[in-house]
């Protein structure tokens, strides 16, 4: 079988750089701690009541460091307005409770599917104050556009 | 290798192919004037109360993703891949009744389909994800359509194998080995989405069963929902690399090169739907993973279509005369609707690729998950490298079926063009947007959220989309005179069948069978998803009541 050997090039060529894109991809993982949504099969170790979708709530663990328990329902998210001085760092419990929404807090990566039946966790620390618009990102019927909310990180 | 062939497709056969293209262009005009209304609502014009019928932005929606990729798409792919197989093997297909069946299933759940979008009780956007519910004859007429691709690949099968008694030693025509492929790949793909139809979302929209597990129907649907835009890709491919060179004057640059790039879509478009699910709780990180390097590699066969494709154009470009390293370009039949229309449509589509890879690339997913930046995507992919290719396609394949000239062949230029411009701004404009947190499938106008950032961005997607609906307007124009008004000609345009560069007599067996792909692909699906499938299976799932919120 006959290969032109620019051709040969051009795929050894290919395969590295997808090589290249991987390896940057493991790396903004295992060491920056970038991470995406996974299995959860145990609750934080910090919760003293276990999030559920029943209701929304905001928590102080400690200073500085606060839970989230989020439930997305149509149209609204509880809690929709979160407040916590800047430097805080929040671990989100994300919850849907009738279809599927979305969670997306603009300009950080806090970005997750809600599903009926699992539960989303993400860990964010807001260094810098000011509003932070977030909103349902999956289509969830006639009112999806008007579900959103904030997080005010606020000054000391 | 034959190419030249006195074989003229028998009536049935080019009926056939006229009535499916027929029906997914019409579907895809009303596509695109949903689409318009979308760009302008985005630009805070909303236009939807001029509109009988469509009494929302989410239902002209969901009009705008079915029509599109699945009615237009399928239904011209079955009318392609019928002519391609028949031509290519000259011979007609295998059952003629099968074939008229398959044409009336697929045309009654069409209707199904229709009724259900037009009247607002399927608003649930092409995903159909659970528990978002729609009306049953939504479900029933999709899966009608699902099982007439699946009686297609069964005559398609039969009339090859049928060939293949008779030629014992030939190697099957690239042209019908590609549309072999694409069907067969299909055929694997969509195993997941007949399960979910049949067992999840058709009894429980009857009411024959309580409720769905949310994440087990999305898992089951991205089974088969990205491996269909390799059924949406792979017919644009047939066309450029086995037609698209004879078009312009030039030779398939590697025949080896070329099957072996369909052959591996078979075995890694199917194990890569965790990339759709990413920022799914419930999925473990380690599949994702693995879905993201496979995603990686299927990116490769498309490394190899873009060198092959543009080697056997460039011998095109050097038969006519064109010198230097760039002036081979120059030297292409521009003046070509259906050769401009495809070039057009791979520059646009190369940059579809690059996006693709962004969105593949597991925690960047993070930033333009559900984005504009993805509509921004696949608008460049499905949306031009498919679309522009099959409207190019049309540009002679038309008059070869009706046997009269194209109508006007300046229109059709402008008509290229205006689609290469318009989607260039809009799907800049939308991934613009869209690494702006722009969320996606949203009716941003009326959001009580509209940033500020976004403003310019879905501007500059408006004019894009509506140089996007002039451009259809033209195409609509020119296709509907083509077929019924332009003079009948004699000289019937040939079908343009490219001959490979180079006889290859040692070419591997392997590249001209299926079976050994099927295997590979059968151990490789079942690795990449069993565990996770079996585990959704056998765990309690939550379900979902669902409810119909439009």
């Amino acid at each position: 079988m006959h290969i032109h050997r620019y051709e040969r090039a051009w795929i050894i060529l290919s395969g590295a750089l997808m090589i290249v894109f991987i390896i940057a991809i493991a790396i903004s993982t295992l060491a920056l701690g970038v991470e995406i949504p996974g299995i959860r099969n145990r609750m934080a170790q910090v919760a003293t009541a276990a999030p559920t979708p029943d209701a929304g709530w905001i928590r102080e663990l400690a200073p500085d460091r606060y839970e989230v328990n989020l439930v997305a329902r149509a149209w609204a998210f509880d809690p929709h307005e979160i407040r916590v001085p800047v430097g805080s760092t929040v671990t989100f419990y994300v919850h849907a409770a009738d279809i599927l929404h979305g969670f997306k807090i603009m300009d950080t990566t806090v970005s997750m599917m809600a599903i009926p039946g699992q539960m989303g966790e993400t860990t964010y620390t807001f260094d810098k104050p000011g509003e932070y618009v977030f909103a349902c990102h999956e289509y969830c019927g006639i009112g999806h556009h008007f579900m959103a909310g904030k997080v005010i990180v606020e000054e000391r | 290798m034959a190419a030249e062939t006195a074989y003229r497709l028998e009536r049935p056969e080019k009926r056939l192919t006229l009535w499916y293209i027929a029906i997914g262009f019409a579907h895809l005009a009303v596509g695109i004037l949903m689409g318009f209304l979308q760009g302008m609502e985005h630009a805070g014009i909303n236009l939807y109360d001029a509109i009988p019928l469509i009494k929302h932005y989410y239902q002209g929606l969901s009009i705008h993703g079915v029509f599109n990729v699945l009615v237009f798409t399928t239904f011209f792919i079955a009318g392609f891949l019928t002519f391609v197989t028949s031509y290519g093997l000259e011979r007609p297909m295998h059952s003629r009744t099968l074939s008229w069946i398959t044409f009336g299933v697929m045309l009654v759940g069409l209707l199904m389909v229709d009724w259900s979008l037009l009247t607002n009780r399927a608003s649930v956007l092409y995903t159909s994800y659970a528990p978002l519910k729609a009306h049953p004859a939504y479900y029933i007429g999709l899966a009608l359509i699902v099982v007439g691709t699946l009686l297609l690949l069964a005559n398609m099968v039969m009339t090859y194998l049928g060939w293949r008694r008779d030629n014992p030693d030939k190697r099957t025509p690239l042209m019908t080995f590609g549309a072999l492929t694409t069907v067969i790949m299909w055929g694997l793909a969509s195993v997941g989405i007949v399960v979910q139809f049949l067992f999840l979302l058709i009894p429980w929209s009857l009411g024959w069963t309580d409720g769905v597990d949310p994440l087990f129907s999305r898992t089951l649907f991205w089974f088969s929902g990205h491996p269909i835009v390799y059924f949406w890709l792979l017919p644009a491919y047939i066309s450029w690399y086995f037609l698209l060179p004879r078009q312009v004057g030039g030779k398939l640059f590697s025949e080896p090169l070329a099957r072996l790039s369909f052959l591996l879509f078979i075995p890694l478009s199917l194990p890569v739907g965790f990339h759709h699910q990413f920022l799914d709780p419930g999925v473990s990180e380690g599949y994702k993973a693995v879905h993201a390097l496979l995603t990686f590699a299927v990116f490769m066969p498309s490394m190899i279509t873009a060198f092959t494709v543009l080697a056997s154009i460039e011998t095109g470009g050097r038969a006519r005369g064109g010198r230097g390293l760039f002036g081979w370009i120059r030297a292409l039949p521009w003046n070509d609707p259906s050769v401009t229309g495809q070039l057009l449509a791979m520059v646009l589509y190369s940059l579809g690729g690059i996006s693709g890879l962004v969105n593949a690339s597991y925690n960047l997913n993070l930033v333009v998950h559900n984005t504009l930046f993805v509509p921004g995507h696949f608008h460049l992919t499905v949306g031009t490298a498919t679309a522009l290719t099959f409207m190019a396609i049309s540009y002679w394949l038309i008059p070869h079926l009706r046997e009269r000239q194209l109508w006007s062949r300046k229109l059709a230029l402008v008509q290229t063009w205006l689609w290469f411009f318009g989607m260039a701004f809009m799907s800049r404009g939308m991934s613009w947007a869209g690494i702006e947190g722009a969320p996606r499938r949203t009716a941003l106008g009326a959001s009580t959220y509209f940033l500020e950032e976004w403003v310019n961005p879905t501007r500059l997607a408006a004019i894009g989309g509506v140089l996007l609906t002039i451009s259809g307007t033209l195409f609509f124009i020119n296709l509907i005179l083509t077929w019924v008004r332009a003079p009948r000609t004699t000289e019937v345009p040939e079908v343009p069948v490219a001959v490979p560069l180079q006889d290859e007599p040692n070419m591997p067996t392997i590249l001209d069978r299926f079976k050994p792909w099927v295997v590979a692909t059968v151990i490789i699906v079942t690795i990449a998803y069993g565990p996770t499938i079996f585990r959704l299976v056998t765990t309690p799932g939550f379900q979902a009541p669902g409810m119909s919120p439009f």
